[in-house]
């Protein structure tokens, strides 16, 4: 039925738009297509998954390794990929290179670390509890991912636009240079954007893990490529865009899967971009987010 | 107050400094003036630490600062308002100069600078909740001159406040950065417009091809037939 679907597909979605949030920032910020989102947040997924097969963790805590474990990779990716090359000023090109380097080391160390196998959250590590409402199946799991969601997303815009710290970040964001004039650290800018940015995406790969019930080293590619469309669909650099955008590719997607084929997903996900991209080349959010948008002088 | 020692600065290759010495007195505006491309953007930037030097040394009050990355030669009490102004666009004029207090690493909530700033240029108050990017030419002058004060600078760098500028703006900009000069502030001030920053400033160098060439009182140099035949023939047909 439609609206189960719909569900369905409103939560998966919004876990996108958390994966695309943090791609969104350090392209934002750092104007760096970080080629390797997709394998911190694998990275993240293993974090929490391992806590939980190692130390029996709750959930929540799972959660909250993932999101330390994604940021701790994100933070070591931007000293090691990143900022050799930001120090000789080298053009944007060299650290998409750089980043995708970066991923396949870090694909083929989870690859050698786990044999290539397909793991799993232990089934009872959520509880399985599901309302009815009006015939539509609510599983808690559902709720309490798209309750995460919206409270990372409500701190992050609290971070970015009410605090001193986001402050800064959006003077780095817009010149770096002026902000290194007026006594701006951008070292602990890059530390605080990497680690928000991986965190973000860890705590994706923990809830994805847990709601597909797989973990594995490639889980984060196909996340990668989505998360493209998703930005491109909703404007680079806007926020609000990113998770609009998320939330629509994960019904499109989760309503091919189940009234078309599963193999379909990708292709109409993409013919959904090209037809977008036609009407609004700037993607749906691009224009309205144009003035406040995060851009580099 | 702020030294500068034999300072050269190369770009891949390209002497765009060699052997600059001068050195500024608490209190005084000095100006630095010269064509396009003689150095003098690149010696506010050597000075503010965005520019590596090849050699040479930077003091600011005794204490060496060249070598220190650039958000620590703010923190140090050195700071520049850029060339083309440069607010941070997106973010309001209110915080913009809340940045320049946090920037430099200022604690507390004191609001004395901040209506310092704002009795000095009221229009920053009347627009405080207003994106800096939508501030004319003139406004975001002030702002970034505001915002730099909001971060209690030692001395002051300016590069080319006046550029762009309509006469009338102008002549406020100036007039407020002499009142700050006479409430205790050091500036060093780098200008194209000779005329305006010979009329300004106590002392002045000129700099010609990343050499000084020409240094002394600022009324001696506008008397100087030398510079006046240099600067001021062409600076008399603009005005």
């Amino acid at each position: 039925m439609l609206m189960q679907q719909l569900l369905n597909g409103v939560v998966v979605g919004s876990v996108y738009g958390l994966f695309a949030l943090g791609f969104q920032l350090v392209f934002g910020v750092n104007h760096i297509m970080n080629m390797a989102h997709g394998t911190v947040f694998m990275w993240g997924a293993f974090a929490g998954l391992y806590a939980v097969m190692l130390f029996d963790v709750p959930c929540p805590v799972a959660v909250l390794i993932g999101a330390l474990g994604g940021g701790i990779v994100s933070v070591v990716l931007d000293w090691v990929a990143f900022r050799p090359l930001r120090k000789r000023g080298a053009p944007e090109f060299s650290s998409i290179v750089s980043s995708i380097g970066a991923s396949l080391i870090l694909l083929s160390l989870a690859q050698q670390l786990t044999a290539t196998r397909v793991m799993r959250f232990p089934f009872d590590v959520f509880p399985i509890v599901v309302f009815n409402f009006f015939g539509l199946r609510i599983q808690l799991l559902q709720l309490v991912i798209v309750g995460i969601v919206v409270l990372m997303v409500v701190g992050l815009l609290y971070y970015l636009y009410r605090t001193s710290f986001g402050r800064q970040i959006r003077s780095v964001a817009f010149s770096e240079s002026t902000s290194r004039l007026l006594g701006i650290n951008p070292f602990a800018i890059n530390f605080q954007v990497f680690f928000i940015s991986g965190a973000l995406a860890g705590i994706a790969g923990v809830l994805i893990g847990i709601v597909f019930n797989s973990v594995h080293f490639m889980m984060g590619e196909p996340l990668l490529l989505r998360a493209f469309v998703v930005i491109i669909l909703g404007g680079l650099g806007s926020i609000a865009g990113a998770l609009i955008a998320g939330l629509l590719i994960g019904i499109i997607q989760t309503l091919t899967v189940a009234y078309l084929s599963a193999g379909l997903a990708d292709a109409i996900v993409f013919s959904a971009l090209f037809l977008v991209l036609l009407i609004r080349p700037t993607g749906l959010f691009g224009g309205a987010a144009a003035v406040a948008r995060v851009t580099r002088r | 107050m702020l030294t500068i020692q034999n300072v050269s600065v190369s770009y891949s290759g390209i002497r765009a400094l060699r052997g600059v010495t001068l050195s500024v007195a608490p209190g005084e505006i000095f100006a630095l003036i010269g064509p396009n491309g003689a150095g003098k953007s690149t010696l506010l930037n050597a000075a503010s630490g965005l520019v590596p030097l090849a050699e040479g040394e930077i003091r600011l009050e005794g204490e060496t600062i060249s070598g220190r990355p650039a958000h620590k030669v703010a923190r140090a009490g050195l700071i520049q308002v850029p060339e083309g102004r440069r607010v941070i666009a997106p973010l309001t004029v209110a915080e913009n100069l809340e940045l320049g207090r946090q920037a430099a690493g200022i604690r507390g909530t004191s609001s004395a600078d901040l209506d310092q700033v704002h009795s000095l240029f009221p229009i920053l108050a009347e627009r405080r909740n207003q994106p800096a990017g939508l501030l004319s030419g003139g406004q975001q002058q002030m702002l970034a001159i505001g915002r730099a004060l909001m971060g209690r600078p030692r001395v002051l760098l300016l590069d080319e406040p006046s550029l762009g500028l309509a006469p009338v703006i102008i002549r406020e900009v100036f007039d407020a950065l002499v009142r700050l000069n006479k409430d205790g502030l050091t500036i060093l001030l780098v200008e194209q417009n000779a005329k305006l920053a010979l009329e300004t400033a106590h002392n002045a160098a000129i700099i010609e091809q990343g050499r000084i060439v020409h240094k002394g009182a600022a009324t001696a140099l506008a008397g100087d037939p030398v510079v006046a035949d240099h600067y001021f023939g062409r600076a008399k047909v603009d005005a």
